[in-house]
């Protein structure tokens, strides 16, 4: 058969389509499905109630504010450290053994098991630290899943600030605090708000690591400190799923669209800041 | 009327990238107050020899270098860097504006010099654009984004932003490489006029830039100073053959 290039690239072409849509279609059917499902459970006792009758009833408002602690304590530990790390490795750490290992490393923790960590949390924050099971131990724990994240796509955005603005910042006789203070930084922030904001959906969604470390199985109170334990949606979701006997559909999916809706309300938030800052870009 | 002083002194100087040596033995005088072109074909060292200077090539992480640059007699090797940069500017081969507007463009420099005052920084930045021919233009978009400027005008910009520091030199690294032929004649004009209170080194490409604008104009070929001599001489009689070839096109 003799090959005709046009035919190939034709099916090229669509073998390249169909494997794009593959990635739609299973997104499309976990949004209508959780949706159609779980719409019917939201109104505001569900959204503001505590759980009632075995988690059979009332609402999930504290695994709602669990969670939200969670996520929140989780960045304000890994932001600053994972944009500090970032600063260094791409500022001013010189390509050598030290480095590649350092590098080395934050690759492989992203690589980490989320159970893995969530034992490690267990040991480290609750056992030696004797921090108990609590937020802050939770918070520290998803805090170290989430800063291989934070440093990687902070390193992205402060990396692709044009060399050329340091060399001039320098070239006037500004230091190179001041060229990362004044120029590189406020040039890669909205990179690094984006990847701080995909952290947090990560943070939001995990179950692992706050199982060991945080979740209560059942909590009709809100957590009065960070020492406290506190409900969280994930870990709320498996618990009415597999451990509670006859909790009604609804319920089930009407949690799982909670959370869902709050991990896609944070990537939303992260396309927008990264839209707007894409428009604003002058060079 | 007093002997030239002399700016720089270059010793000996070698500059290695890696392996690859970039300026081999170096020796050259620069005077106050003169315009010294530096022509040569691509991957003389020209640029390296400039960035040499204000030591920007210290960047490079696998760059090195030997003997001596002395900055009215200090070794610029041995002052700190911010102040050697502040003394010496810089205008790149491209408009590199920062991404700030207009006014805060030429005033950044002084601000990370330290300077507060606000009517102060006006004054400085006011000045600077009114000497590198931008103030007319821009003195009523002052708060615009600088890369709302035409290219010829960001170039200007970046000139009165160098000029805002306060240096006693200026490089200019192929400065109009990006410009069309008036805005080229502006800029040309601009460093002929800055010559009465700035020492100027200018690395071009362009041989007929060399000609209309430098005192002197140095000859580079594969990081060596073929030769270096009043512009008229270089241009009308040439030592070297190379040279001669140069300037008439003939390679490079």
């Amino acid at each position: 058969m003799k090959r005709n290039p046009y035919r190939s690239q034709k099916i090229a072409f669509a073998l390249l389509l169909l494997a794009t849509l593959l990635i739609i279609v299973p997104v499309g059917l976990i949004v209508v499905i959780i949706v159609q499902k779980g719409l019917p459970a939201i109104n505001w006792q569900f959204l503001s109630d505590i759980p009632r009758q075995g988690m059979r009833a009332g609402g999930i408002f504290p695994a709602i504010v669990g969670t939200l602690y969670l996520v929140f304590g989780a960045i304000l530990f890994a932001l600053p450290i994972g944009l500090l790390a970032a600063i260094y490795l791409s500022e001013y750490s010189k390509e050598n053994f030290m480095s590649r290992i350092i590098k080395l490393a934050i690759v492989n923790l992203a690589g980490v098991p989320s159970v893995v960590y969530g034992l490690f949390g267990l040991a480290l924050f609750v056992v030696f630290f004797k921090f108990g099971a609590s937020i802050l131990s939770g918070s520290l724990t998803l805090g170290i899943m989430i800063l291989p994240i934070i440093i990687t796509t902070s390193r992205e955005a402060l990396e692709s600030v044009p060399q050329s603005f340091r060399e001039v910042s320098l070239s006037l006789g500004a230091s190179k605090w001041q060229t990362i203070r004044h120029i590189v930084l406020p040039n890669a922030i909205p990179g690094v708000l984006t990847g701080t904001i995909l952290g947090l959906g990560r943070a939001a969604g995990e179950t692992a690591p706050i199982l060991f470390t945080v979740a209560a199985f059942y909590l009709p109170q809100l957590p009065k400190s960070i020492f406290d334990q506190a409900m969280a949606l994930p870990y709320h979701l498996y618990v009415i799923s597999t451990q509670v006997p006859n909790v009604d559909e609804k319920v089930r999916y009407g949690t799982a669209l909670v959370l869902l809706a709050m991990v896609l309300f944070m990537n939303l938030i992260a396309i927008i800041i990264r839209y707007k800052f894409r428009r604003k870009k002058k060079w | 009327m007093v002997a030239p002083q002399v700016k720089f002194e270059i010793r000996d100087l070698n500059v290695w990238f890696g392996p690859a040596q970039a300026i081999k033995r170096l020796d050259m005088e620069i005077a106050a107050n003169e315009i010294l072109s530096v022509i040569g074909p691509s991957n003389s060292g020209k640029t390296t020899f400039l960035r040499t200077l204000n030591r920007l090539i210290e960047l490079n992480v696998n760059c090195r270098v030997s003997g001596a640059v002395e900055l009215e007699g200090k070794d610029v090797f041995r002052i700190d860097a911010e102040l050697l940069r502040k003394k010496i500017g810089m205008v790149f081969a491209l408009p590199l504006p920062l991404p700030l507007s207009i006014f805060d463009n030429v005033a950044y420099g002084v601000r990370m010099h330290g300077l507060k005052n606000k009517d102060k920084i006006k004054a400085i930045a006011e000045e600077a654009l009114k000497e590198a021919y931008l103030w007319e233009e821009v003195k009523d978009r002052l708060a615009e984004s600088a890369f709302k400027l035409s290219g010829g005008q960001q170039q200007r910009l970046c000139i009165a932003r160098t000029l805002a520091v306060g240096p006693e030199v200026i490089l200019f690294d192929e400065p109009c490489s990006g410009l069309d032929p008036i805005s080229t004649a502006k800029v040309e004009d601009a460093m002929l006029k800055l010559k009465e209170k700035y020492t100027i080194v200018l690395v071009t490409n362009n041989v007929k830039q060399a000609a209309r604008v430098g005192d002197r104009t140095a000859f580079f070929l594969s990081g060596e100073l073929i030769e270096v001599d009043k512009t008229d001489r270089i241009f009308t009689a040439p030592r070297d053959k190379r040279t001669d070839g140069y300037i008439r096109g003939k390679f490079g």
